[in-house]
């Protein structure tokens, strides 16, 4: 289903029908994450994935056009491209463990220890919860820093700053 | 959307749900999936939903520009106090031991809640600003070109 939905993406010519299948494509992904248990991820990738993004994209159509143009160059080099990571990407997958299997690399370095340590140094139930604040605090501040520094970067690029001040002025000369 | 009834009247029921489960999703982070980033994108998405429906002015009345731009910084200012409240009391940046001397797991519950709420406040902050910095520009369409 989800290869279904990219060849869709690809090939439909509405940009509308493009911005709805790609959401369909995150809800896909979030229920397969959901199926390897990862409740945390999949919470996130419906909500970003299939909820803001597809708005935001909805917002940018009403800015643009609602069809995409067709392109001019050869389909040659960039299928090539694709196949060729694709290959590699599968090619790697070949040496990866067995899924759920219970010698893979995920299940013996750190996560036994979290696993067992976190419900008496944290206290907190949810271990994704315990790590992410706390055993791995720094990181998660830097996250935030991230998220913040992109909202900027928009606010600077698309200039919503500059409507603020006009905002404020308007304000301040109704104020007075 | 002045003529959607439905849309109005069903977003109108729904912007409060979303809103209290935003916070579920924040404070009860600890205990079942979800934390800061979730809660701010659904949060986000209260907001987003009732202006995509009631229109982008009648929105920034409720939650005005400005004080989404003060929101973006204001979370990572939460996390961060967060780490320097914990420094000054004399323990290491982040560790949230130091609220609670006595009992530095329940200190672990109070540090892991303040820095989610910073969490939370950022991504809201800059999704709900993202938003507004895209639907408020002009259409450079004219409405015959769609």
């Amino acid at each position: 289903m989800l290869v279904v939905t990219a060849i869709a993406v690809v090939r439909i010519r509405s940009l509308f029908a493009v911005a709805m299948f790609s959401g369909i494509f995150s809800l896909l992904s979030a229920l397969l994450f959901v199926a390897m248990d990862a409740v945390d991820v999949a919470f996130t990738e419906a909500a970003v994935g299939a909820g803001i993004s597809t708005v935001l994209v909805l917002t940018t159509l009403a800015l643009t056009t609602r069809h995409e143009k067709p392109s001019k160059r050869s389909p040659v080099i960039p299928l090539f491209v694709v196949f060729v990571t694709g290959a590699t990407l599968i090619y790697g997958t070949m040496d990866m463990p067995n899924f759920g299997s219970a010698d893979a690399p995920a299940q013996t370095h750190v996560s036994p220890e979290y696993l067992e340590r976190s419900v008496h140094e944290i206290g907190v139930p949810n271990v994704v919860t315990a790590i992410l604040a706390s055993y791995r605090g720094y990181d998660t501040l830097g996250e935030t820093a991230v998220v913040f520094t992109a909202g900027i970067g928009v606010l600077l690029l698309i200039g919503g700053l500059r409507r603020r001040r006009e905002d404020e002025e308007a304000e301040e000369s109704r104020d007075s | 959307m002045r003529h959607h009834l439905i849309l109005r009247v069903v977003t109108k029921m729904l912007v409060g749900t979303i809103i209290l489960f935003a916070f579920y999703v924040q404070f009860h982070g600890d205990f079942s999936p979800g934390g800061g980033f979730q809660a701010g994108v659904i949060m986000a998405v209260a907001f987003i939903i009732y202006g995509v429906v009631f229109g982008l002015d009648e929105v920034q009345q409720v939650f005005p520009a400005w004080i989404v731009h003060k929101l973006l910084a204001l979370g990572v200012l939460i996390y961060a106090g967060t780490g320097f409240v914990s420094l000054f009391l004399g323990y290491s940046f982040l560790d949230y031991g130091a609220f609670t001397p006595a009992h530095p797991v329940h200190g672990q519950h109070y540090g892991i809640l303040a820095v989610e709420l910073g969490v939370g406040v950022t991504v809201t902050g800059v999704m709900v600003a993202v938003y507004y910095a895209f639907a408020g520009r002009t259409p450079q369409l004219s409405d015959e070109e769609w």
